[in-house]
């Protein structure tokens, strides 16, 4: 004791410096060893998460296609005010782009990103490189005879604006907004808008999923933490089962169950409370969805809810009922709040995999049923607009982001117990 | 082992039976009367039932058979909440997400009090326990001693007239306990209620109760006040299990106006007062207080003399604790006061010891 009170009294600064020092270097050794420990997960983490997501991100607004593709049409239109057509210089710019892009075979990539952005664009950049031999100067009369469209302002305007290696174009497309020739951005009409909606329904049914799989989960928790250790476990395996079923297999039992000719109906016919000929609906539309990703996401639920459950002693409610409760305000005042860290583990888990899920409303959502991440899905894999797909990729991840930081300053991260 | 005075009692259990598995009993044929405004504790070992018959009390357990009264009501089929009873659980219980002050509201608002009247009952509650500032706090800031103050202003804000009381000081350290027992003790004698109380620690049971009722194997082995369950122990678990004991076992030689005359299994004889044996001939155990027994008793002052070997002599103090081989048992315990005059006694010394046909009690064997 009396040697450290000495060394802590009066260190002049070159001792502290030094003491300083001494300390780092005794705990490096150790922070060295914790850092090795942890650089396989990082490294990891890095390359498979880390950077899929930073190229995402940058997807969403590169778009070099026409610039590197059409390079002297785009640097000439950099000049050009858009408010007649272009001059012959321009022209003979996009002659030579077209000439070389048929040599080089890259035509048609240019001609698809312009078609993303206006309709057309690839037929008009496509039937004029097949008919390179036509043209000849002067450029901008013999274009406009191959192909009308070069003598439309817009399809030039489309060109100017996609000239830009960096876009906003598939965040405007994302919101269902559109650029109008003039430049002007503006959302298309109600009933032409796709993503806005799929946003708005795959949030209410992800909520209305993490409220049912609560109301599922909560009583089953309930019994389990109430059974003798020994019961529980053999009962919790009948919760995890889901978990060693394949995905799939639980999806498609769904359909068995809910199709028009499937269990459920037949049940409901046999007892006579539908006729025969009037069968519910009962999938491929937001029903399907929710009653399948329900089934699904319930462990999700349950798990946390039970490892809560747990710690609460069966003590508090005999208490208060012992204070002259009842039941129901035994349950609600005293049990309940003290499994708010539990139903809010389970709400967050059970919301963020509801949100961005794809299997089950793909298999089972039809159209009315369908989440944003199957849209997301349908430009990866079909339209293969992966700039459209990155778009709202990072906009469901914002959104996410947003709904969290939300919670957390409702509810407080501190409350969520995991067990 | 009912008290007579049934037609008075408060808290009336009547054959009460109680199977969880219904195969053994854990609760048989228990009979109590409890009159108004007593403090009884329920003492014994683990497993002898004596929570469980609380619990059937408090209505969170069912008896399989048999009756519980409360003022007179069978009250067996009345829902917990709706009997009015005051509780204090073994780790109190305090809901963590309330503070001290909701915690004592929570009775009173369930009650659908007025906020005035609520506030001036926890206020009063609380300075009963000497908690008066501590209100806003959090039931995991106080300590335990304050948890447990807590819990027992809480279960008397609403002024139940019966408190039952389930190892309430079992979590805390020996001198809290001890301070928490006079506590108790004086809560009670102040507010008049009728305390239940379980515990399995005899100290706390002979400190605060009125009578104590020894539990053993599901029944009430003796039902008495604390002066009598000590000195006048009527089997032999009572006296094994309330206070320190010498267990002597023999048999009945000879009995006679209610003295028996005792051989051992070594073959010494003993003369006992008759107390809870099965007649001559039959199996016995005597009980003899350690600090009954005589070290080199004066002529005539004791009517059974032997001689002892001291095998271990213990210095504590405020007395001298001395184990004995006597009668052919080495775990004979003799307790001498450290008195000034004393002689030293050391390991291996040989002398006489004796103790009087009063103290020593023939009980079942």
């Amino acid at each position: 004791m009396s040697i450290s009170v000495e060394a802590t009294g009066d260190l002049s600064p070159e001792e502290q410096k030094r003491l300083k020092a001494d300390l780092h270097r005794s705990l490096r050794r150790n922070k060295m060893k914790a850092l090795m420990l942890v650089a396989p997960l990082i490294i990891f983490i890095l390359i498979t998460f880390v950077a899929p997501i930073g190229d995402m991100l940058i997807r969403s607004v590169d778009d070099t296609v026409v610039n590197e593709y059409m390079p002297r049409t785009t640097e000439a239109l950099d000049d050009w005010d858009g408010q007649a057509l272009p001059d012959e210089a321009i022209y003979a710019a996009l002659a030579q782009d077209i000439i070389e892009g048929r040599k080089e075979k890259t035509i048609g990539k240019a001609a698809k990103r312009l078609n993303y952005e206006k309709g057309g664009m690839r037929s008009l950049l496509m039937s004029t490189s097949r008919k390179h031999k036509k043209i000849q100067p002067p450029y901008k009369d013999s274009l406009i005879d191959i192909k009308k469209g070069w003598g439309d302002i817009d399809n030039w305007k489309v060109i100017q604006r996609l000239g830009s290696p960096v876009t906003a174009s598939y965040y405007i497309n994302a919101f269902d907004m559109e650029t109008n020739s003039d430049g002007d951005v503006s959302f298309v009409p109600p009933d032409e808008q796709i993503y806005l909606k799929l946003f708005w329904r795959t949030i209410w049914m992800s909520v209305l999923i993490t409220a049912m799989t609560v109301l599922l989960g909560y009583p089953v928790s309930y019994f389990l933490a109430s059974l003798p250790l020994k019961h529980a476990n053999v009962l919790m395996i009948l919760v995890l089962l889901p978990f060693w079923t394949s995905l799939l297999v639980r999806t498609t039992s769904w359909i068995a169950m809910l199709q028009s000719q499937g269990v459920l109906n037949d049940l409901m016919v046999w007892i006579g409370v539908i006729g025969d000929e009037n069968r519910v609906q009962l999938i491929y539309n937001a029903i399907g969805t929710v009653v399948a990703m329900t089934h699904i996401l319930l462990p999700f639920m349950i798990l946390p809810l039970y490892s809560v459950m747990k710690t609460v002693p069966p003590s508090y409610l005999r208490a208060a009922r012992s204070l002259g409760a009842t039941p129901w305000t035994a349950f609600w005042q005293v049990y309940l709040p003290q499994t708010v860290p539990g139903i809010s583990a389970g709400a967050i888990l059970v919301f963020i995999l509801s949100i961005g899920y794809y299997i089950t409303p793909a298999l089972v959502g039809g159209q009315s049923g369908a989440f944003i991440g199957n849209a997301i899905a349908g430009h990866m894999q079909q339209s293969l607009n992966w700039g459209l797909a990155a778009a709202l990729g990072v906009m469901l991840l914002v959104l996410v982001l947003g709904i969290y930081g939300l919670y957390n300053r409702v509810v407080g991260t501190n409350s969520v117990k995991l067990g | 082992m009912a008290n007579p005075a049934s037609s008075e009692a408060y808290v009336r259990f009547d054959g009460v039976q109680k199977s969880y598995d219904g195969v053994n009993l854990v609760v048989k044929d228990l009979n109590v009367d409890i009159p108004r405004g007593e403090f009884l504790t329920m003492l014994g070992p683990s497993g002898s039932g004596k929570t469980t018959s609380l619990m059937m009390l408090a209505g969170f357990e069912t008896a399989t058979h048999g009756d519980i009264y409360l003022n007179g009501r069978s009250i067996n089929n009345v829902a917990p909440h709706k009997r009015g009873i005051g509780m204090v659980f073994q780790n109190y219980a305090l809901f963590p997400h309330m503070t001290v002050a909701e915690n004592l509201a929570f009775p009173l608002q369930v009650r659908k009090m007025s906020k005035a009247d609520v506030e001036e009952k926890v206020q009063r509650a609380l300075d009963m326990v000497e908690l008066g500032e501590f209100g806003n706090r959090r039931p995991a800031q106080l300590s335990g001693g304050q948890q447990q103050r807590v819990a027992v202003a809480r279960a008397l804000v609403f002024e139940p007239d019966l408190v039952l009381m389930d190892e309430p000081l079992g979590a805390l350290d020996k001198n809290l306990r001890e301070q928490m027992q006079y506590e108790i003790k004086h809560i009670h004698e102040r507010l008049g209620v009728t305390v239940v109380y379980v515990t399995h620690d005899q100290s706390e049971a002979l400190t605060m109760s009125n009578r104590i009722a020894g539990f053993e194997d599901g029944r009430i082995q003796q039902l008495a006040p604390p002066t009598e369950l000590y000195e006048k122990p009527e089997n032999a678990f009572v006296a094994q299990f309330i206070g320190e004991n010498n267990k002597l076992t023999g048999r009945v030689d000879a009995l006679a106006d209610g003295i028996c005359e005792v051989v051992l299994d070594n073959g010494d004889r003993v003369k006992a007062l008759d107390i809870n044996t099965d007649g001559a001939g039959k199996g016995t155990t005597l009980s003899l207080r350690p600090e009954r027994v005589f070290l080199n008793p004066v002529e005539g002052q004791c009517q059974n003399m032997f001689s002892g070997k001291a095998e271990e002599v213990i210095y504590l103090g405020d007395h001298i604790r001395v184990r004995m081989n006597v009668c052919g048992h080495d775990d004979f315990i003799v307790k001498v006061p450290n008195a000034s005059d004393k002689k030293g006694l050391v390991q291996g010394d040989t002398i006489p010891v004796g103790w009087s046909i009063d103290d020593c009690r023939a009980l079942d064997a």
